[in-house]
Order: C-alpha cells, then sequence, then structure tokens
C-alpha cells in the first residue's frame, strides 16, 4: 500500500434515536480495493453517503490526496473524483442508457459523442452495452453496467460500489471482479462495501469491519477466514440453524404449465411453469432480482389469477381462488416488500395482524371484525418472534425492517399453514434474526407444511432447502436436490451470465 | 335548419381559437406532469388568470398587459399549490381541488365590478397580403397573436423535452425523484419551477377566454375547460403535439355544436352543450388503456429522508 | 432552516387539533380578507358564526342549520368511503342533480294521485339515479381504467345541461304559463319531504344524514369492508395481498357516494327547493369535499365539518344582507378552510425541525 488517497478521521453522524456513525476513521489507498464490511444496519450506507456529499457529518474531516474534503454535494464529490455506484439503482426506467449517463455527468457531450464514448469504454471494459436501449427493459446485470459506465466516463479517482453483486449471477460475478481488477490495476481505488465474505477474500486487498455504527477491527481478508470476519462483524459467535434430516410426505402443491403475462411494462412475464412441493419440504428458488420473483408470489399467494388448473393443492384446483379463499385452505403467503405489499405502513400491528389473519384466526364474523381478538394474535406475533416494538398498537412504519421482517413471517407461520410461500425472508435482516426466522422456517416444515423459500441469498437457501429451482427470466429450472449442488450448476440454472459476454450491439 | 350557414373556413379559423385556451393550459399541465406532479388546480388557475386578465386589460386598456397580468395570477395562485404540495407535502389531489374551489371563489369576488363590462379588443396579426389570400389567409395568417403564441409554445416545450439537458432533467425528476436526488438534483425547486410555469400558462388560457374568445366576464365562465384541458394531458401521452392535435379536436367539436345550435339543428340545445364533456370521456376511455408514458413517479409525494 | 421530520407514529393529537387550527387560521384569513373589502373583519366573522346561532332572529337560522347541513354531510359522508381509499369521486354535484331529477320525476310522474307509497318510491329513484350516475366513472375505471376524477368531474356539466333541459322540456310546469321549472313538490303532499318536527328544519334528509353517519361510523371501524377501504387508502398492493379485489371496492366506494348525493338531491327538490329548476342546484356537492376533509373523513368528523359550513353559508347570507358582504367572500373563505387543514395536515405526520437542514 503506498499513498493514501482518502483519509477519514473520526466521523460521526447521529440521527434521532440513532448514532449512525460514531469516529469512524480509515484510510484508503490508491490503487487499493478496500472493502467495508458490516450488517445491515451497521452504519455502511451512512458511510459512503457522507464521502459522496449525500450526508453531511455531524463531526469529524475527510481528506482527499492530503487535502480537506467536505463535498456540500455529490456535485462537488463527483467534480472531486468520487463515484458511486448505488446499490438500489439510481436509474430512470423510461429514459434510455445513454440519457440515463448525461444525467449523471457534470457537463456531457453531444448525445452522438456521448453515445460513441459510452460504446467505447464499455468495451474497453468487457461490459458491453447499446447505449440507445431502454434501461427498464434491461437485466439487473446490465443496469449495473450502465451505472458502473456512468462512473467510468468520468475518470474517476475512489469508485464507491455498495452490495454490487446481490443482483448478479455467480458468472455475472466473475465479469464484474475482472473490470474492477483491470481499474485497479490502472490506478483506481474501490471502496466495495459488502456481507459476502467469499467475494471479499477474493477480490479486496483490506477490509474495515463496521458494527452498530463503530469502526471494531481491520483485517487482510485474504489471511483471515470467513467465520472469523463473521465473527467481527455479527460481534457473537454465530448458531447455524439445525436441521433435522427429514422425510417427505405427499405432494402438496402443484404448478403446472403455468404462463401468466408480464403485469406492467418493466415486469415478468412466467413462462412454462412447473413445480411441486411437498409435506415436508423446503422448496429453494433462487435467481436474480426481477426475474419473476414477485410474480411467482402473486400467482401462489392468489393476487393475480390464472387456469384453474395450472396451481393445484393436494390435487385440487386453486387457480381462480382469490387470496382470502387461499388461506381458507391454508395456502399463505409472505412477499418481499414488507412495507406497502406485507404491511401496511401507517396502520397499526394490530390492523397488520388482522390483514391476513382474518379468517384463519377467526377475527372476524359476518364482516364484524373483533378487534380484542386481532390484538391478541398481533401480541401472540410479536411474543412469539422477539418482535421489538412497545406494542401492538403502534404503527408498522415505526418497527426497523428487520422487526417488521419477524413481524410478517410471524404472522404467517403461527396460523399454521399447510403451503408457505416466502420472497427473501431474511432480507435487510441481522444474522440472530435472519437465524430465527430461517430455524421458524425450518421447524414448520418439521411439523409437515410444505415451504417455498424464494431467494436471491444463495446461502441461504442451500442452507434450509431440500430442493433447488431457479428462476430466469420467468422461466424455472428442473429442480434438484441440493446435495452436492456446486455453485457453477447453481450459476448456470440461473441463466449463467445472461449471454453479457456477447455484446448487444 | 341551415347546415349551408355554416362555412366550412371559418369553422377551421374559429376552431383554432376556440383551441387556444384549453391548449395553453393543457401545455402547462404537461410541463407539470412531466416534473412528477400531478396538479387539479387548473380550472382554479384558468378562471383567476380570466378575471385578472380582463380586469388589467379594462384598467389599463392593453390587452399585452393583460395577458402578462393573467401569466402572473396563474403562477401567484400556483404558489399556494407549491406550499401545500412541496412544503407541506399535502396530497396532490385534494390539494389541486382545494386550488380549483378556491380559485372559483376568489375569480368571482374580484370579478364582481367586471360583470357587463366590454374590454378592448384584442388585435388580430394581419399580414399584408398573406392575411386576403382566399381559404389559407383566414386559416392561417388572420389570427390574434396568443393562437400563435400557443403553436409555438407547443414546439418550445418539444423542442425542450427532447433535445435539451433541462428537458432530460425535468424528465428524469418526474420518472424517479428519488434517483434523480441522489444524483444531486434539486427536485422541489426543478418541480416547483414548473408548477409556476403550468399556472402560468393555465392564466394565459384563462385570459384568452375572457378577452377574446367570448369576450366579457361571468362567474365560472371557464366552465370545465381546465378540467378537459387535464384530460387533453392523458390523451396527448404527455407528447406536445398530440396536445395540439387533442386542442384541435376539442376545439372542432366545439366550433362545431356552436354552428348547429346556431343553425337550428332539431338537436335540443343542451344536448350539444353537452357533446364536448361527452366526446372528452369518450376519448379519455379509449385511451386510458395505454398508461405506459405516464411519468412513474406522477402524484407520488417526495420526502428527501436521509 | 426549517426541515421536516417523518414522524414514526401518526400524532393523534394532531390530527384531532388540525381542524380547529385550520378553522381558527382561516378566520384570521378571512378576517383580512373581509377588512380588504372594507368591512369590520371583527364584526364580520361575529355575523358568519356567532349571528346565525346565538343572535336575534337565531330562531329562524337554527332550523337552516339543518336544512343545509343534512345535504352537505349526507354527500361527504359517502365521498369519505372513497377519499378513504384513494378513489376520488369529485362528481357528486352531478349525481346530486341527476338524483334530484330522477326522484322528482317519479313524483311527478304521479301527479295528481296521493298516496303514501309515492315518497319512499322517490327516495328509492333518488339513490338509484345518484348510484347510475355513479356507476358510470366507477365502470370506466374499472373496465378500462379511465381516470374516475375526470370523468365523474365531466358528468357535473352533462348533468347541468340534462337539469336545463328537463326543467324546460319534460318536467316543466304544464300549468306554469311558460316559465321555466317544474310543478313545486311542496304542494303536492305524497311527494314533498316535509318537516318532521314543525320548525325544526328537521326533514327526511337530516334523518337520513344521521343514519348515514351512523352507518359509515360502523362500518369503518367495526366491519372488514371499511378496513379494506382504509386498507385500499394506505397501501393499495397490501390490499390486494389481503384479499380486496379493487374493482369491486370502486364499484363499492362510487355506489355509496352516488346514492347518497342522489338522497340529498331528492330531499333537497322535495323539500327546501320544492321546484326543479335550472339553477336548482348551489354547489354541494363541491362544496362537501370541503366538508370530507375538514371532517377529516371521519363520520363525526363529518357531522361537525357539515354543522360548520351550514354556519358560513347561512352566517354568509347574513353578512350579505346586513354588510353588503359579497356571497363569492364566502366562497373564497370556504375554499381557505380547505387550504389551511391541507397546509396543517402537516403536523400529522412530520415533526418541524429548526436546525442546519441536511443537504438537499
Amino acid at each position: 500500500m503506498s499513498d493514501v488517497l482518502l483519509s477519514l478521521k473520526g466521523l460521526t453522524k447521529a440521527y434521532p434515536g440513532v448514532v449512525a456513525n460514531d469516529q469512524v476513521s480509515f484510510d484508503i489507498g490508491v490503487g487499493e480495493v478496500h472493502a467495508l464490511l458490516g450488517e445491515n444496519g451497521a452504519g455502511k450506507s451512512t458511510l459512503v453517503k457522507m464521502i459522496y456529499g449525500l450526508v453531511k457529518p455531524d463531526s469529524g474531516m475527510m481528506e482527499l490526496n492530503g487535502r480537506a474534503f467536505a463535498p456540500a454535494e455529490p456535485r462537488a464529490a463527483r467534480a472531486d473524483g468520487i463515484a458511486m455506484v448505488f446499490q438500489h439503482f439510481s436509474l430512470f426506467d423510461a429514459l434510455n442508457v445513454a440519457e440515463n449517463i448525461a444525467l449523471g455527468m457534470e457537463n456531457p457531450p453531444k448525445m452522438r459523442d456521448l453515445a460513441s464514448r459510452i460504446k467505447s469504454v464499455s468495451e474497453n471494459y468487457g461490459l458491453p452495452l447499446d447505449p440507445f436501449r431502454t434501461v427498464g427493459d434491461l437485466s439487473a446485470g446490465e443496469r449495473q453496467r450502465v451505472e458502473i459506465i456512468r462512473c467510468l466516463l468520468q475518470d474517476p479517482k475512489l469508485l464507491i460500489m455498495d452490495e454490487p453483486t446481490s443482483v448478479l449471477t455467480p458468472q455475472e460475478v466473475e465479469i464484474l471482479f475482472q473490470t474492477l481488477r483491470k481499474l485497479k490495476a490502472e490506478g483506481t481505488s474501490i471502496l466495495y462495501i459488502s456481507h459476502k465474505l467469499e467475494e471479499i477474500r477474493s477480490l479486496c486487498d483490506f477490509a474495515t469491519i463496521l458494527r452498530l455504527g463503530q469502526n471494531v477491527g481491520a483485517c487482510v481478508p485474504r489471511d483471515t477466514s470467513a467465520r472469523d470476519m463473521a465473527e467481527m462483524m455479527v460481534g457473537t459467535a454465530l448458531k447455524t440453524p439445525e436441521r433435522a434430516g427429514r422425510e417427505l410426505g405427499p405432494v402438496a402443491l402443484s404448478i403446472r404449465g403455468l404462463s401468466v403475462p408480464a403485469p406492467s411494462a418493466f415486469g415478468t412475464a412466467l413462462k412454462d411453469v412447473t413445480l411441486t412441493v411437498h409435506k415436508g419440504e423446503i422448496l429453494g428458488i433462487g435467481g436474480v432480482a426481477g426475474n419473476g420473483q414477485d410474480e411467482l408470489l402473486s400467482v401462489l399467494s392468489g393476487e393475480v389469477l390464472c387456469a384453474p388448473g395450472e396451481v393445484l393443492l393436494h390435487g385440487d384446483a386453486i387457480g381462480q381462488m382469490n387470496p382470502t379463499k387461499r388461506r381458507k385452505l391454508g395456502v399463505l403467503a409472505a412477499p418481499e416488500e414488507r412495507l406497502g405489499h406485507a404491511a401496511a405502513p401507517d396502520m397499526s400491528l394490530t390492523e397488520n395482524a388482522l390483514l391476513t389473519g382474518s379468517v384463519r384466526q377467526g377475527l372476524e364474523t359476518r364482516g364484524m371484525i373483533h378487534w380484542s381478538r386481532a390484538k391478541e394474535f398481533a401480541e401472540a406475533v410479536i411474543a412469539g418472534f422477539d418482535v421489538r416494538t412497545p406494542g401492538p398498537g403502534n404503527a408498522a412504519r415505526a418497527l426497523s425492517g428487520g422487526n417488521l421482517q419477524k413481524f410478517v413471517i410471524g404472522r404467517e407461520v403461527l396460523q399454521d399453514p399447510d403451503v408457505l410461500v416466502v420472497n427473501q425472508p431474511t432480507w435487510g435482516v441481522d444474522a440472530a434474526a435472519a437465524a430465527a426466522i430461517r430455524q421458524s422456517l425450518l421447524d414448520l416444515a418439521a411439523k409437515g407444511a410444505a415451504v417455498i423459500c424464494i431467494s436471491q441469498d444463495l446461502d441461504e437457501l442451500m442452507e434450509i432447502s431440500d430442493n433447488f429451482a431457479a428462476l430466469n427470466e420467468g422461466r424455472l429450472s428442473a429442480p434438484r436436490s441440493t446435495q452436492g449442488l456446486s455453485v457453477d450448476e447453481i450459476g448456470l440454472m440461473m441463466g449463467g451470465a445472461h449471454g453479457m459476454e456477447v455484446a448487444h450491439v | 335548419m341551415d347546415l349551408s350557414a355554416i362555412n366550412p373556413v371559418q369553422l377551421i379559423a374559429f376552431l383554432m381559437v376556440a383551441a387556444t385556451p384549453v391548449l395553453l393550459a393543457a401545455i402547462g399541465e404537461l410541463i407539470v406532469e412531466k416534473s412528477g406532479v400531478l396538479n387539479l388546480g387548473v380550472e382554479g388557475m384558468m378562471i383567476t388568470g380570466a378575471i385578472a386578465g380582463f380586469a388589467v386589460t379594462v384598467e389599463t386598456g392593453s390587452p399585452a398587459v393583460g395577458f402578462v397580468a393573467a401569466a402572473g395570477a396563474g403562477a401567484l395562485l400556483s404558489c399556494l399549490f407549491v406550499v401545500l404540495t412541496q412544503f407541506a407535502l399535502a396530497n396532490q389531489v385534494a390539494s389541486g381541488l382545494a386550488l380549483t374551489l378556491f380559485g372559483l371563489g376568489l375569480s368571482a369576488l374580484l370579478g364582481q365590478s367586471y360583470v357587463g363590462v366590454k374590454p378592448p379588443t384584442t388585435p388580430k396579426v394581419e399580414i399584408a397580403g398573406l392575411s386576403d389570400l382566399p381559404v389559407v389567409g383566414p386559416i392561417l395568417f388572420n389570427h390574434d397573436l396568443m393562437v400563435y403564441f400557443g403553436i409555438a409554445l407547443v414546439a418550445a416545450t418539444w423542442a425542450v423535452l427532447k433535445f435539451t439537458r433541462t428537458g432530460l432533467i425535468l424528465r428524469a425528476v418526474g420518472e424517479n425523484h428519488d434517483a434523480a436526488h441522489a444524483l444531486g438534483y434539486k427536485v422541489v425547486r426543478i418541480r416547483i419551477l414548473a408548477i409556476l410555469f403550468g399556472g402560468a400558462c393555465a392564466g394565459l388560457g384563462g385570459a384568452y377566454i375572457s378577452l377574446i374568445r367570448v369576450p366579457q366576464w361571468t362567474e365560472g365562465m371557464t366552465a370545465g375547460v381546465g378540467w378537459i384541458a387535464l384530460a387533453l394531458v392523458v390523451f396527448a401521452s404527455w407528447k406536445p403535439w398530440r396536445a395540439l392535435l387533442g386542442a384541435y379536436l376539442f376545439g372542432g367539436v366545439t366550433v362545431v355544436q356552436l354552428n348547429l345550435q346556431a343553425a337550428g339543428v332539431a338537436i335540443p340545445v343542451e344536448y350539444l352543450a353537452m357533446s364536448p364533456y361527452l366526446i372528452t370521456i369518450v376519448v379519455l376511455v379509449i385511451l386510458s388503456a395505454d398508461k405506459s408514458s405516464a411519468p412513474a413517479a406522477l402524484g407520488r409525494v417526495f420526502h428527501a429522508s436521509r | 432552516m426549517i426541515r421536516l421530520e417523518k414522524r414514526p407514529d401518526p400524532s393523534r393529537g394532531w390530527s384531532l387539533a388540525t381542524p380547529v387550527v385550520a378553522v381558527l387560521a382561516t378566520m384570521l384569513a378571512g378576517g383580512l380578507l373581509f377588512a380588504a373589502l372594507g368591512k369590520d373583519p371583527i364584526v364580520a366573522i361575529r355575523t358568519i358564526f356567532w349571528e346565525p346561532l346565538f343572535g336575534e332572529f337565531s330562531f329562524y337560522y337554527r332550523p337552516q342549520l339543518v336544512v343545509k347541513g343534512a345535504p352537505l354531510v349526507l354527500i361527504a359522508i359517502g365521498l369519505s368511503l372513497g377519499f378513504k381509499a384513494g378513489i376520488w369521486n369529485i362528481g357528486a354535484e352531478g349525481q346530486y342533480i341527476i338524483g334530484a331529477l330522477t326522484g322528482a320525476g317519479v313524483g311527478l310522474a304521479f301527479y295528481p294521485t296521493e298516496s303514501v307509497f309515492i315518497f319512499p318510491l322517490m327516495v328509492l329513484a333518488g339513490a338509484l339515479g345518484g348510484w347510475a350516475w355513479a356507476m358510470i366513472p366507477a365502470i370506466l375505471k374499472t373496465r378500462f381504467g379511465t381516470n374516475e376524477i375526470l370523468v365523474s368531474l365531466m358528468l357535473v356539466y352533462v348533468a347541468e345541461q340534462l337539469l336545463a333541459s328537463m326543467s324546460l322540456g319534460l318536467l316543466k310546469n304544464p300549468e306554469g304559463f311558460g316559465f321555466p321549472g317544474s310543478r313545486n313538490l311542496q304542494q303536492y303532499d305524497s311527494a314533498h319531504n316535509a318537516e318532521l318536527i314543525a320548525g325544526s328544519g328537521l326533514h327526511w334528509g337530516a334523518a337520513a344524514a344521521l343514519i348515514a353517519v351512523i352507518f359509515a361510523y360502523v362500518l369503518v371501524n367495526k366491519h372488514m369492508t371499511g378496513f379494506h377501504i382504509r386498507l385500499t387508502g394506505d397501501a393499495p398492493r397490501a390490499a390486494r395481498f389481503a384479499g380486496v379485489s379493487p374493482a369491486r371496492l370502486v364499484l363499492f366506494c362510487l355506489g355509496i357516494s352516488g346514492a347518497l348525493a342522489g338522497l340529498a338531491g331528492l330531499f333537497e327538490v322535495s323539500g327546501p327547493a320544492g321546484v326543479v329548476s335550472i339553477d336548482f342546484n348551489v354547489g354541494y356537492g363541491f362544496t362537501a369535499i370541503i366538508v370530507a376533509f375538514l371532517g377529516r373523513l371521519h363520520p363525526v368528523g363529518i357531522l361537525l365539518a357539515g354543522a360548520l359550513m351550514a354556519l358560513t353559508y347561512i352566517g354568509g347570507d347574513i353578512a350579505q344582507s346586513n354588510l353588503g358582504l359579497p356571497s363569492a367572500a364566502i366562497q373564497v373563505f370556504q375554499g381557505m378552510l380547505l387550504f389551511f387543514l391541507l397546509a396543517f395536515d402537516v403536523l400529522t405526520n412530520f415533526r418541524i425541525r429548526l436546525g442546519a437542514s441536511e443537504v438537499a
């Protein structure tokens, strides 16, 4: 490690009720790939927002190339050579690639010149891209390329990447890493935010670990085991969920030749999906975000109807039944989007318990609501799943993401489902809570329920599921037993590199 | 009934006049909606512009000053909408309605002493030689300045949205305000400017009704033109040239039904008078299937949290 | 710098206080307006808010409060259900007119037969008329995704033309010496919506308004349908997930609000107005929008807000005759009320902080 590019000194940022960053200091060297490691809520995002000028620190300072650096806005940060690829893409679906890139530049050249520069830079770094395609039509990996190229066109000195691989297949990750290594070789520094330890070990030179807003340690990832890094990140020894040897029962639910058109302009159509899940089985469904996960859950929950015989429960056609009827029969679901889909943000937890619990928990008779029973049910979920909240009268939006997730999963698990469909059950949840949620799914299966777990976290799926299938552009691969499945095979089931090595030009 | 009294050349010329108020208001609202804001207060801003333009013209004797005042009044009223939606983060639908109800009352109050007054006439732009041409002359070269201004505004809006960086940023803000904010664009400031522009355009449209189209002041004289302008934006799929087309369609229906009334067709007057509204509904139904071109952030409240 | 910070939980206190603060702010701003018009603001405000209730002629004005308040409450209750769910029926004025036309039409068809069945039939026809008129935007929305705001509003203008056509044509009083307008229903016993207690202002419309308040209260707070309405307003996707059919909800909300507006129209035309005439509607359908918001879309709140708004109508009339305050000033006054209400509403969900702002 030679010269220091960016030096952070005692950065502190507090929000009401929470200190997001507390005296964080570390240095990033020139041409260094520096990992910022931490759980959800550890303060990684706030820290990079300060570097990028989106948030002002309460105290502390930064130095860039030895000079004081305090960007008032992203524009100023960009002018000083800081570029950032966001976790949730900051892209505009209805605009084309070139327009999106122009928006991220201070003085963009004429559209035609910009387009040719996009082509040459993208090919140079092995990330081919057609400047005139509408961004909404691109795959997740291609959308990320748009962001990366937007950054590269400004010849950044520091490239910040926030969880870049969560939307990529293993093969696509490899392509990205080649690009990043090339950038490093050219002297660009990279601040790489992730909680995926193996990735960090293969890519990064140095790692800083954040926990609860504080810098709790640093290491050289190549020389440190993943387990050690994980324990630094979490602070305690991890408990892995227990998985009893399971025997599968008869078929609980099956889908046969299901095709559903895309619900919106930028949605995904389901094409000829077939699957079966047995009593006592956990079927893991992987895939990169936006390949039909939401749509599959909607078809199973009853939000989207299909031909009756395309979805069968214990052999009976339920494709035309609405969510209420399906709940009565024991088919429950927990969608990915917690606020706004699984739960109503401004409503109390009692009301949110009523939202899906009304039928199975007897919370209504002929339409009249039994509020006291609804409250009891909400309290049972809060107690059973360790939801941290002052009480069931609090609004859903007042809960942290992890706590709300526990509530949402708990609400369905406690209703004793025959079939439970969950999408991203542990997304944005800290490690301990994630383990508890996984354990509850395993327990449910052990009691004889069939569980379909849709997730983008492959480690999670390998850990809990009996069989694995992957969604790719609305098609579901044939399920395989998780025993002895290799990362390469999984990657191919997910669609490999989506033909991205071949340019779209 | 005497349909032969209807002169097709005059009909087309008058259609362009009838279309101008709704066109001006619709172009303004198009820009507002492109920035991701739904302002249902067009009717209120139009009627306020109508009385402001009328009063100032009567007092100063100059229609030009009147139109400027109308644009100012429309923009001023839209400031209320700015306060409600951009600072108090109120629901845009409710705020737009508030603006309309308030504007209708305000205009009635301001206009009390102007009922029955005749405004100075707005001169027509006559181009020697061209205006006297048969057919083409009356249709294209014998209008007041605002008719040409409306068309120029359509062209300018189209060019700005399509070719300039300003247009690109405006579209970006309307498409995804969180992303625009993350890139460092001032979402609220851009939206405020768009809303003010929309208010000014609606004010101009209103003044066109009270100063040229009618010309006199009566309470509630915009009679739903502001709402039709809103429908026109949907009809136009947020594209300026299609707004022009829609405005001419609406103007055509209005002019034809007025001519039929005058010609004494056997259809009762009331049924002719309701036809523009009915046709607007029919057109809305036909075109509402395709919402793909609507700005994605339309009507959503933006609050920069963390 | 002033900065807004989202509250974790909506504030109950502010949610109740907002309407009161808004009324006070409106009085203040209204006073300034009246002063600008050359009237003594204190006298004007007193005339509007005090005179009808406790003034010299309050024995006459108090019943008027019920007469004016009843249609406002009846319509606003219906609108509030849809507004809660984000279904915007802006065309209550049209449904009100059509309800009056169909209701009065049924009554006039029986003229001069006297029967106790006539008035109930008229009530039914009025409700059905308003319902049917509201079904147009409802069905267009569910079938074609057409914007219900614009369609329901366009239909107000269509209804006004129909009203003109009817009062000059089909429903015109054959014994009216050629004057526009129908027979006076007040002079036709079987069709007259008379006061239930003489001199109280309490006619069937007021009774219906009270029933509607109770019905709405139970629906919203105790019934799954009301829960689903609130759920749809807060999170449409969550509502679908809970098993709500958006189309049925649109039909329900628009249907109820249309029927209630139609009822209000019928009770008005067969009672206080008496005659179907071109100018029989006075904008209750639009004012009811203000009433619904001012009452915070809550049934009891709407009852209070309806009374307050009726007060401004009556007080405005008094101020007009006593002080020469233009009637449009009252319209502005009502508009301001909605404006202030929406502006102060921000305090329910946000806290205002003074201090350094975040980078915007």
